[in-house]
């Protein structure tokens, strides 16, 4: 492992370069914005990347509270599959979809959902998916944090002011707002109950990541329209681009969470050992 | 153009924070493990 990381981490910084590259300079000038659409290229694969970290967060806070009751552990593993399952059948159930929406991208969203679940089930213990769930809300709220300052910084130019109240913009800073106090809870609640406590927050907090990501189909706001679906539309040579700072944001997520989550592991260890310490002083101070 | 580089720069500037509050944990961390260790 420890040789994997540098190499991964240079092949990162690698493909963020390119990507930087494609953004700059490849990608074609916009007509009516300009160059400071090519602001889209940082804001949005930063979204999906936060929304995507929540949403990790979400199975991983739902696993550590099933996880003590077999019962529990049961029924949400098939809620998991029914999830799958449910947006396969979609097709014949729902019509007509929502304009925008394809039964081709529920069911796939549906199975990567089933599919995410069984894989955090499989790869983490109980301890490590509280973990997981600590640094995957950790890493999307800087994430969340890129696209709170990059959207003014877009908006300024083309709308002419930096913020306005409009549902996407408010839904996603009040995301922004549950995930830092999750944050502050796990770092300042001395409670032994705190995992239990982040954990419930995760959950009821994550319903807010839909409520974003579909705000925008279903209210009306200034926010431009979904470049993948929905009413909007975009170059080829533009969806290239973006998909690969997607891709290179997405392994440099990646990397982070892995660094955070060894980092996190080893902490735990050693304020475990020190309570262990301190717990034996005193005896041996009697001793 | 003057937006897009802050928005940019800011992206980046963001990122290296975070890393850099990454850094200092780990130095922390190794600090105490130096101080078990010696007890």
């Amino acid at each position: 492992m420890k040789r994997v990381f540098p190499l991964l981490a240079l092949l990162t910084a690698g493909l963020l370069g390119y990507a930087l590259y494609q953004a700059l300079v490849v990608a074609p000038t916009e007509r009516t914005m300009g160059d400071v659409q090519r602001i889209f290229y940082y804001h949005v694969p930063s979204a999906w990347t936060a929304f995507l970290l929540f949403f990790i967060n979400f199975l991983a806070s739902v696993q550590f509270l099933v996880r003590t009751n077999e019962t529990a552990d049961r029924v949400a593993s098939g809620v998991a599959i029914a999830i799958g399952v449910g947006a396969c059948i979609a097709e014949f159930v729902i019509r007509p979809l929502p304009a925008g929406m394809h039964h081709g991208s529920i069911a796939t969203t549906g199975l990567a959902v089933t599919a995410l679940y069984f894989v955090i089930h499989k790869l983490f213990s109980e301890p490590s998916v509280d973990i997981l769930a600590q640094v995957t809300a950790e890493v999307g709220v800087v994430f969340c944090t890129v696209v709170l300052v990059t959207g003014p910084l877009w908006a300024r130019p083309v709308w002419g002011i930096w913020w306005t109240w409009d549902i996407r913009l408010t839904s996603t800073l009040v995301l922004w707002l549950i995930y830092v106090s999750y944050l502050l809870l796990r770092k300042f609640s001395t409670s032994g109950e705190t995992p239990v406590l982040a954990a419930a927050l995760a959950v009821f907090g994550a319903l807010d990541v839909p409520l974003v990501y579909f705000s925008i189909w279903f209210f009306r706001t200034q926010h431009p329209q979904p470049v993948i679906g929905g009413g909007g539309s975009i170059d080829p040579r533009m969806m290239r681009v973006l998909m690969i700072n997607w891709l290179a944001f997405l392994c440099f997520a990646f990397l982070v969470c892995w660094s955070r989550y060894r980092l996190e592991r080893v902490q735990r260890d050693v304020e475990e050992t020190q309570a262990l310490e301190a717990l034996l002083e005193p005896r041996s101070a009697v001793q | 153009m003057n937006y897009l580089y802050a928005a940019y720069a800011v992206t980046w500037l963001i990122h290296i924070s975070y890393l850099g509050t990454l850094v200092r944990r780990h130095n922390r961390l190794k600090r105490e493990i130096a101080e078990l260790k010696k007890d």
